[in-house]
């Protein structure tokens, strides 16, 4: 049995990496896949609490979290496409005609 | 009904189902609309706003709580849930004139802005963070679309994108909190957390997993250093959705706020009061500053939005004291009408103004307006001075009671920033005023019947609660008091 404290480490590197993600790529869809690991950094968080706690909050929590990225996946990729076709490029630092 | 689900659990939030059948109804209705006739889907949705709303003042008094604890019924929420579903109102009735002058009218736009209403009346009734997880992106995700519903136009798409990327990456840092905060505690109730935390277990987890939930909300209404997204997706989106977010999302997002820390992290204010503290004043500070060198209406009415949730944000800062608390946050709720009001005026003046393309929002634009259309321009001189915080208006009336609560809490300096801030804001709402009465220009008005009706009502409301404040005042109370 690994002790758990491992595991929380573990979520929080990859937290941290998706954090990082998102602020430094200029791809929105490579953005949208760091939001993606940050999400499921905090699905690794909970289901080990869960164990640790002997409770199954969090479990739920962690079907919660994977229906409503899966809705915002949904939502996020008509945008982009969208985008794509009246641009044809989704550079976000092409996305400067809005600012001040 | 059976052992699972209780009809008072489905009283309890019996608003929020009505609405949501509604939605879906209308969804199906909308099919069988002919097209040059989708007036009639703005109709059937404010239909089902006010019946929602009916329901909502029929349940006032009332407490319950619903699901085993995760959703409750009390004052607090029949105070935010009606004034909720006024902006839905004051939403739609934008919407009506203005989708169709943009060539944007589909009927998903209302079924859109109704999940959205449930959303945030779902998130001003979880006492549970996995329902205000769920009802934040309820309330999200319906934005995101209507923020890019204008394709053809390229600052719509870009709103959209932007604000679905930023608020997904604060529901990520969300999500985390709530995270470490079942990790620390071993529940996600607001009552579990409490017994958990008076208990003394592991506070350090607690208090990093509060502090990345106040992250979240932070990206949601709009604080400083939280704000980046807000004045892109302010120009970008429709205006009249713009209207609508700017109000609906920050008036849910301080809710669920609000009760999760007073509910939730009473043992954590030592920790947690100074971190608000700066929050609030970082929020007044920049979204004053910034707004004063814009010169598009839409971006500056998106900047005092920002200075708006610093001002709000102050009335929690005294959160942990039990004696001050409760006038504290019922000044709050106080400004946040307030807010509502005066916002939803302005951004309806703007709608008047605005042209197809994206033209007459310029506040050059507004030049030479008071002796074109008269009312208008008072009416917008009414707004403006409201967001400033000038007599006679309920600006006025909410910033003295806030400030009051502040100072009774002993953030003497968190006041005078607030008022030196609201004395830089007078400048920039003021040109607004200068160049409607001062300036030569020939702006053209529309005259749609529901966006006149929207300014005109809420010019009267800034003006006439500024003279009998006492109900509203007396009524948010009766709504805090019953919180604990």
């Amino acid at each position: 049995m690994v002790d758990i404290s491992y595991y929380i480490l573990l979520s929080a590197v990859l937290f941290t990496i998706g954090a990082v993600g998102v602020l430094v790529r200029r791809n929105p869809l490579i953005i949208f896949m760091s939001v993606e690991l940050m999400l499921n950094a905090a699905n690794l968080a909970f289901v080990s609490f869960a164990s640790m706690h002997g409770s199954l909050d969090g479990q739920i929590f962690v079907f919660f979290v994977m229906t409503v990225a899966a809705a915002e996946v949904a939502v996020g990729l008509a945008l982009i496409v969208q985008i794509f076709k009246s641009r044809h490029s989704i550079n976000v630092d092409e996305m400067n005609s809005l600012k001040g | 009904m059976s052992q699972y689900i209780n009809p008072s659990d489905l009283t309890t939030i019996l608003p929020a189902i009505v609405l949501t059948v509604w939605a879906c109804a209308l969804l199906v209705a909308d099919l069988f609309i002919p097209h040059e006739r989708k007036g009639w889907t703005a109709v059937l949705a404010a239909l089902g706003l006010v019946v929602s709303l009916d329901i909502t003042l029929i349940q006032a008094g009332g407490t319950s709580t619903g699901f085993k604890g995760m959703v409750t019924l009390d004052g607090f929420s029949t105070f935010l849930n009606a004034l909720l579903l006024v902006s839905g109102l004051f939403g739609v009735a934008l919407a009506y004139g203005y989708v169709r002058r943009m060539g944007l009218e589909r009927g998903e736009y209302y079924t859109l802005l109704l999940f959205s209403v449930v959303g945030m009346m779902l998130m001003v009734q979880a006492s549970d963070l996995i329902v205000v997880f769920i009802a934040l992106e309820l309330l999200s995700i319906p934005l995101y679309v209507l923020a890019a519903l204008n394709v053809r136009q390229i600052e719509s798409e870009e709103a959209g994108l932007k604000y679905f990327l930023l608020g997904s990456f604060s529901t990520g840092f969300l999500v985390y909190g709530i995270a470490l905060i079942f990790g620390a505690t071993g529940s996600t109730s607001y009552s579990g957390i409490v017994t958990a935390a008076s208990a003394g277990t592991s506070s350090l987890l607690l208090t990093i997993g509060a502090a990345l939930l106040l992250v979240g909300f932070g990206f949601k209404v709009a604080a400083v250093p939280f704000h980046m997204w807000t004045p892109d997706v302010y120009q970008g989106a429709p205006t009249s959705v713009t209207a609508f977010m700017s109000s609906g999302a920050k008036i849910a997002g301080f809710a669920a706020l609000l009760r999760v820390f007073a509910l939730a992290f009473p043992t954590l204010t030592a920790d947690l009061t100074p971190i608000l503290a700066a929050l609030a004043a970082l929020t007044m500070i920049g979204g004053n500053l910034i707004a004063v060198s814009q010169t598009n209406i839409k971006r500056l009415l998106a900047y005092s939005s920002i200075a708006h949730a610093g001002y709000i944000l102050m009335a929690f800062v005294p959160y942990g004291n039990p004696q001050v608390m409760p006038v504290s946050v019922a000044a709050g709720l106080f400004y946040l009408v307030a807010y509502a009001v005066t916002n939803f005026g302005a951004w309806g003046v703007v709608i008047a103004l605005e042209k197809q393309g994206g033209k007459g929002l310029e506040i050059s634009d507004y030049a030479g307006l008071f002796w074109k259309n008269r009312p208008l321009a008072l009416a917008m001189t009414v707004f403006m001075l409201s967001l400033i915080g000038f007599p006679p208006t309920i600006g006025m009336v909410g910033k003295f009671y806030l400030f009051r609560a502040v100072i009774d809490g002993g953030f003497v300096w968190l006041a005078i920033v607030g008022v030196v801030t609201s004395l830089i804001s007078a400048y920039y709402y003021l040109r607004v005023v200068v160049n409607m009465f001062m300036q030569e220009g020939e702006p053209q008005t529309g005259s749609e019947f529901w966006v006149n009706f929207t300014w005109g009502l809420t010019a009267l409301m800034t003006i006439i609660i500024s003279f009998v404040p006492q109900p509203l005042f007396a009524w948010a109370s009766s709504a805090v008091l019953r919180l604990f």
